[in-house]
Order: structure tokens, then sequence, then C-alpha cells
């Protein structure tokens, strides 16, 4: 094929709506907002490192909080990123187009925030370098570091590589006059002129890596899940876990491209790309994600909840009807039921209706993360006794939640700076796209639409 | 008696010195430990093997390992020769407490603070609840060595699974894996050694080193085994339920009787906490039989 031909002047309806914008108020508001959380969180996490990890409420039974569920919950909604630029890639489907670079920097946001989570977790951060030194390769910990470091070169080249063309408008559009933005857009083009074989190496790469992230997407949250799987704790020795933790992994994921493309629409002028066939359609992925993550949830619950074996039953009767009972039911229902009954109807699955109901799953994927870590850790086998009363219950402390917060506004932050930098919508796939319907016979174009 | 007799050398030498293969009363170990009595130029009157009554220096009886070996003991190797293995009496413990305390005093721990848990248990409805002392099982297959990320936590000759706390990261794998909860985090500095206090702590013992951010536990006190003293709970305990020795000399001791191990087990129908689990403890425990205290609640903890 040809490769694609891009006017660079303002007939180019494409190049118009596209290219990235200056931020208005509400834009700076939103960033200094972020920034602000942020701040905050590096406060508290200066007040961990100085007094240790005794400025949160996890003691020796509680020994994992809030950070390792957040970790969890990034690399959940990581996943996305292959499944919008791979899975839907490799089955053809053409309307993905404008929705793939959203969900690869949601991928990567997520990701590099997972990473970063997990440091702050660690009692003695500055060894991190022991994991590259002294690792072990039979500990889960080193292969969720191999795997999450691998995904995250193969995402960040799933979001650099389509990105170049793009790249190469910036720079050649880009006044002399700002110097600075002008080496740094060269810089990041790599020489790219748009020739054919240029074309034809990327679409190739692209190609390869939408094959080599799917396996890897489903290893770096089964990976995940092992960590807790490989104990002998109620509520994680269980051998649904992976499927369990991959499943709602997409759920989550499918719902954060929602709500990222949702408000991206509504501020920057792409609601002709972004079309209520994109939600109609994004809100029926939706559907099915969430009926696999509820079939893996009556696996998980209903299996051992039949048997009720005295350790698990504990646990069991914590979540059904005891002191999680609130937060369990809320996120079964708002997070896995709610899409399931609204969105099957077409009036759900209108922009609106469908970005609240994604906000409400993502919301809920967070807390689910919450209830698989903590509740587990709170019934050992030998029932916790004899200590301060304080260690029978895990109450985040304000310094763990402004540290979460802070890790969740680096995330949106890092896409929000990508928007402000970059093409959100690939400028030269659409372009494509475009060329591809005009050369269809007029028959199945008619079809076709 | 005859136990004696058939065990080791060392054991049986200790035993000859100080008469009790005669007297046949006190324990061994128990006796060795009491060796601060004993200074160069006394003389100690014994029984030798042969049956003749000597008199010997009491320097050349009980030779302790000398602290420099000690103190350059490879940190990742164990004591040498030995197997470590304890036997915790259920029948026995009234959750005095003496051994929490001690731990906690040996180990240099705050007092609310040690590695031993005392838990109430009970097996069924009807059945009475008991008292369950827990140490580190140091388990033979254990799940805690088997996650930790960069070899901090690692199993040594002598049985005992050990910390390096220069080398942990802090990440608590190990305490989700364990399955027992036996182990501590440092979540602050306040169990930081003071540097006075961390010169007399003897260099072996360096796996409850309290660094803040690292995971620790209880070691067995190996500086103990390697001199063939018991550990200090065993020694605290009012009432005899802990038993400690050296499995390859298939002997134990609660510091008031000394008996063979597989004798003790066979006799009281030893067990180890959930043996289905498969992690193979060095703890066992004999089952709380024919108690010798009626079961009283604890004391509500302080907060």
């Amino acid at each position: 094929m040809e490769p694609v031909k891009i006017k660079l002047d303002q007939s180019n309806e494409l190049f118009r709506d596209l290219m990235p914008k200056k931020f208005g108020v509400q834009g700076r508001l939103w960033v200094a907002f972020l920034l602000l959380v942020i701040l905050i969180g590096a406060f508290a996490y200066y007040r961990q490192l100085k007094y240790g990890l005794v400025v949160t409420d996890m003691r020796d039974f509680t020994s994992w909080g809030i950070y390792i569920s957040n970790f969890v919950f990034f690399v959940a909604i990581s996943l996305v990123g292959s499944l919008v630029s791979a899975i839907l890639k490799l089955t053809n489907i053409a309307w993905r187009t404008p929705l793939v670079r959203i969900s690869e920097i949601i991928a990567v946001a997520g990701i590099t925030f997972a990473a970063l989570i997990i440091i702050v977790d660690m009692g003695r951060p500055e060894r991190f370098w022991h994991l590259f030194v002294y690792g072990r390769i039979q500990s889960p910990i080193l292969w969720d570091v191999i795997v999450i470091t691998t995904y995250f070169v193969i995402s960040l080249l799933l979001l650099y590589i389509p990105l170049l063309p793009d790249i190469a408008i910036c720079r050649d559009t880009m006044p002399d006059s700002l110097k600075w933005r002008k080496k740094f857009y060269t810089l990041l083009a790599l020489n790219w002129r748009g020739t054919k074989q240029q074309y034809s190496l990327i679409n190739k790469c692209i190609q390869i890596l939408a094959v080599l992230v799917i396996p890897l997407a489903l290893g770096i949250h089964t990976v995940t899940s092992w960590l807790f799987a490989t104990t002998y704790r109620t509520g994680w020795d269980s051998s649904n876990f992976g499927p369990y933790f991959v499943a709602g992994a997409f759920q989550a994921g499918c719902a954060g491209v929602i709500a990222v493309m949702y408000v991206l629409r509504n501020h920057y002028n792409i609601k002709k790309y972004i079309t209520p066939m994109h939600f109609n359609n994004m809100a029926k992925l939706l559907v099915l994600l969430s009926l696999i993550y509820l079939y893996f949830n009556i696996n998980e619950y209903l299996v051992p909840g039949y048997k009720m074996k005295t350790a698990d039953s504990e646990h069991l009767h914590a979540l059904f009807t005891g002191s999680y009972a609130p937060l369990f039911w809320s996120v079964q229902i708002f997070g896995m039921i709610l899409p399931i009954i609204v969105l099957l109807f077409r009036k759900g699955r209108k922009p609106l209706p469908v970005f609240i109901v994604s906000l409400c799953v993502v919301v809920g994927a967070w807390f689910k993360r919450f209830l698989i870590v903590i509740p587990t850790l709170l019934h050992p086998f030998i029932p916790i006794q004899g200590v301060p009363e304080s260690w029978h219950h895990y109450i985040p402390t304000w310094e763990e939640w402004a540290i979460t917060s802070a890790s969740l506004a680096g995330a949106l932050l890092v896409i929000t700076i990508f928007v402000r930098l970059f093409p959100v919508i690939s400028i030269w796939e659409m372009e494509e796209e475009k060329e591809k319907i005009n050369q269809l016979p007029k028959q199945t174009q008619v079809y076709g639409a | 008696m005859e136990q004696e007799n058939n065990s080791r050398r060392k054991f049986l030498k200790a035993g000859v010195i100080t008469g009790i293969a005669a007297a046949g009363s006190l324990g061994v170990i128990e006796v060795l430990s009491q060796d601060e009595h004993k200074k160069k130029g006394d003389t100690v009157k014994l029984l030798s093997p042969d049956g003749k009554l000597i008199e010997v220096d009491s320097s050349q009886i009980n030779p302790e390992m000398p602290e420099m070996v000690l103190s350059q003991h490879n940190l990742r190797e164990g004591v040498p020769g030995k197997k470590f293995v304890m036997v915790i009496d259920l029948s026995k413990c009234k959750n005095a407490g003496k051994c929490k305390s001690a731990c906690s005093k040996m180990h240099y721990l705050p007092e609310d603070r040690s590695y031993i848990k005392i838990n109430k248990m009970q097996d069924a409805e009807k059945a009475a609840p008991y008292w369950m002392p827990t140490p580190c099982f140091h388990c033979d297959n254990p799940p805690c060595v088997k996650v930790c990320p960069v070899d901090a936590t690692f199993k040594l000759t002598d049985g005992i699974v050990a910390i390096d706390n220069d080398r942990c990261i802090g990440c608590r794998f190990c305490m989700v894996a364990c399955p027992y909860s036996a182990r501590v985090f440092n979540w602050d500095t306040e169990f930081q050694l003071k540097p006075a206090e961390a010169k007399d702590i003897m260099h072996h013992e360096a796996c409850s080193s309290h660094k803040t951010g690292t995971v620790e536990k209880c070691d067995f006190c190996p500086s103990h085994g390697a001199k063939n003293e018991l550990p200090d709970c065993v020694k605290a305990c009012p009432n005899g339920v802990f038993y400690f020795g050296d499995e390859n000399e298939d002997v134990v001791s609660n510091g008031d009787e000394t008996v063979r191990l597989s004798q003790l087990l066979k006799d009281k129908a030893g067990y180890r906490y959930m043996e289905d689990l498969g992690t193979k403890p060095r703890v066992y425990y004999l089952p709380a039989a024919n108690r010798q205290f009626p079961f009283k609640e604890a004391e509500p903890a302080t907060p």
C-alpha cells in the first residue's frame, strides 16, 4: 500500500482537529489540582521515609495494605492497552482506531505507577537494587519484576512506534521560533520521513508487538495473582486466581478507556471521531467483560461458600454478612451487576450513561482489589490474639491515602501531559482508514457503513 | 537414665562430669548452662565412664566454643553438626508468659513484643480450650524462604531459618507466605538497638538485629545452641513446656529432664501443627491431654 499523504494545513480536517492544543482555564486548573495532590503525596512519602512504615496502619498481621491493592489496580487497568491495540486489532475491528492511542497511554501510565507504588510499599526502598543483584528466580516477585518490565517496554513501543509519523507532523509544523519544542519533536521523530519503506516497517512492528503483547498481558496479571495464590492464605489459595484477575483487569481497563475517552471528547474537538457509535460498541464490550468477570466471581465465592470450610468461613462471613459486607456488596453490584443491566439497553449505551457506569466500574475495581488483599490478611489460620486492639483492623492512615491518591493523580497527569504534547488520535492511521473506505467498491461501502 | 548413656559423647561427658549419671536427677543441659560457677583452679569430682571417681580442673570440662569462632561464624551456614529441634508440651502450658518476656529480654525487644505468641486454641466446640505457644517453626520446607526475592531469608545446615537483615528489602512477602504468622516487621525505628546494646549482641545473633523496615522472627538462639545451652525461652518456662535439643543426637531437654526425642514423640503422640500444609516444621507439639493446669482466660491485652 502506498504511504498516506497528509496535507499539513488547515484545509485538512484531521490535522485541524487532532493536533495538540494549549490548555484552557479548565485544563490548567486540572493540572494544578493534580500537582497539588502529588505534592501532598510527596510530603506523606517524605514522612514515611523518615519515620518508617509505622506511619501506615499496616502491622504484623495486615502486612500488606492499600499500596498493594493499588498496585494490583494499576496492573489491572494497564491491561487495556493490549485489549484495544492488540485483541481488537487482530480481530480486524475498524472502529478501534481512534481509541488505540488513548488506551495505550493508559497502559503505559498504569504500569509505570504500578512499579512506583511497589517501591513505596517496600520497607527498604533504597535496597531496590538487591532485586537485580541477589534476585532468586523461584520467588513470584522476581517473575513479576521480569514480566512487568517486559510489558512496560512492549507497551511503550506500542505507544511510541505508531506515534512516529504524528511526531514528525508536530516537528514539521512547529515554527522555528519555538526552538526547544522543535528540538524535542525532532529528537523524538527519529528522522521520520514518511517513506514507503518506513511505513511498511512500522506496520510490521505494530503487527509483531500486537501479537507479543497478548501473552505478556495475560502474564503480568496472572503473575500478579500468583503473588497471592502461591500462599496458603484463605481467600487467596485458589487455582481460579489467574483467570479471575485477568478477567477483572480487562473489565476495569475497558471501563477506564471509556471514562478517559468521554472526558477527552468533551474537552477536545474530537466528537467527530469518538462518536456515540464508539460508546455503544465499547459498552457492549463492557457487558461481555462484566459477564465473564461475574462468572469468575461466582466461581471464586460460591464454591468455597458452598463448602464453608472452617478456615474459609470466617473470611467469607466477614465479606458476605460481616464488617466488609457493605463494601463487598456495593462493589459486586455497582462494579459488575450495574453495567450488565444498564448497558443491555440501547438507551443505556448513550455516551453519558456509559460514562457514569464506567466510573462506577473503575471505582468498584479499585475497592475490589482492597477486598481481595485486606480481609484475607485479617483472618490468618491462628486467629489474631494477644496484640493491641488496633492490630485487629486495618484503616489506612492519611499518609497512605495521600500517597495512593498521588499515584492515581500521577497516572492522570502522565495522560494529561501526553494529550497536551501529542495528537490523542492517530492522524496518519485515521487518514489511512479514510483512504481505505474511499478505495472500497461502492457496493461494499454501503454495507460496510 | 539409659537414654543418657546412649546419647552422644558430649552429652555423656557432661553428664558424667557433674555426677548426674549417678544421681540421675538433674538435666544435662541445665547444668551446662550454669557454668558461671566454675572458675579456673577449681577441681570437680566426677565419675569416669569406667566407674572410677576422678578429680579434674574445671577449666578442662565443658570447653566453651570460643567467642572468636562464633563471631566469625558465617551467618549463612549454621552451627556445624547440629540439627536443632523443639518440642512444646501443651499439657503443661498455662500461659505464664515467661517465655515471652525472656525472649524479649534476650533479643532486646520492647517488653510488649516477643517472637513467641501464646495463642488460645480450641479444637472443637465441646473441647476445652488450651494455650499454644508458637515460636517460628523453622520449617524444613519453608514457604517464607521459597518466596523471598533476594535470598534474605534462608535455611541453615542446623535447620534454622535465618534472616539477613542487611539484605532484606522489606517486601513482607515472607510474612504473608508464613501460614503461622511467625514473622514480625520493624515498622519503625523504635526497635532499633542503641549502639551500646548492639555491642553486646554476638554476631551470630545478627539474625535479629532490629533494622527498620526489615522482617525478623524467632531465631532459635543459635549462639546458645552452639554452646550446648538452651534458648532463653526454654530456660525461663517455669513449667517445663519447651524441650530443645538436637535431632542428630536424638535428645531434647526442657532444663529439668533430658529425654530422647523419638521416644518422647512416640510416648506422648507428638505432632506438628497443620501437618497437611507440607511445610515440615521443626517444632513438634505434645497434645494438651492430662493437663497440669485448668484453663484460665488471659488478662485483656494492654493496648
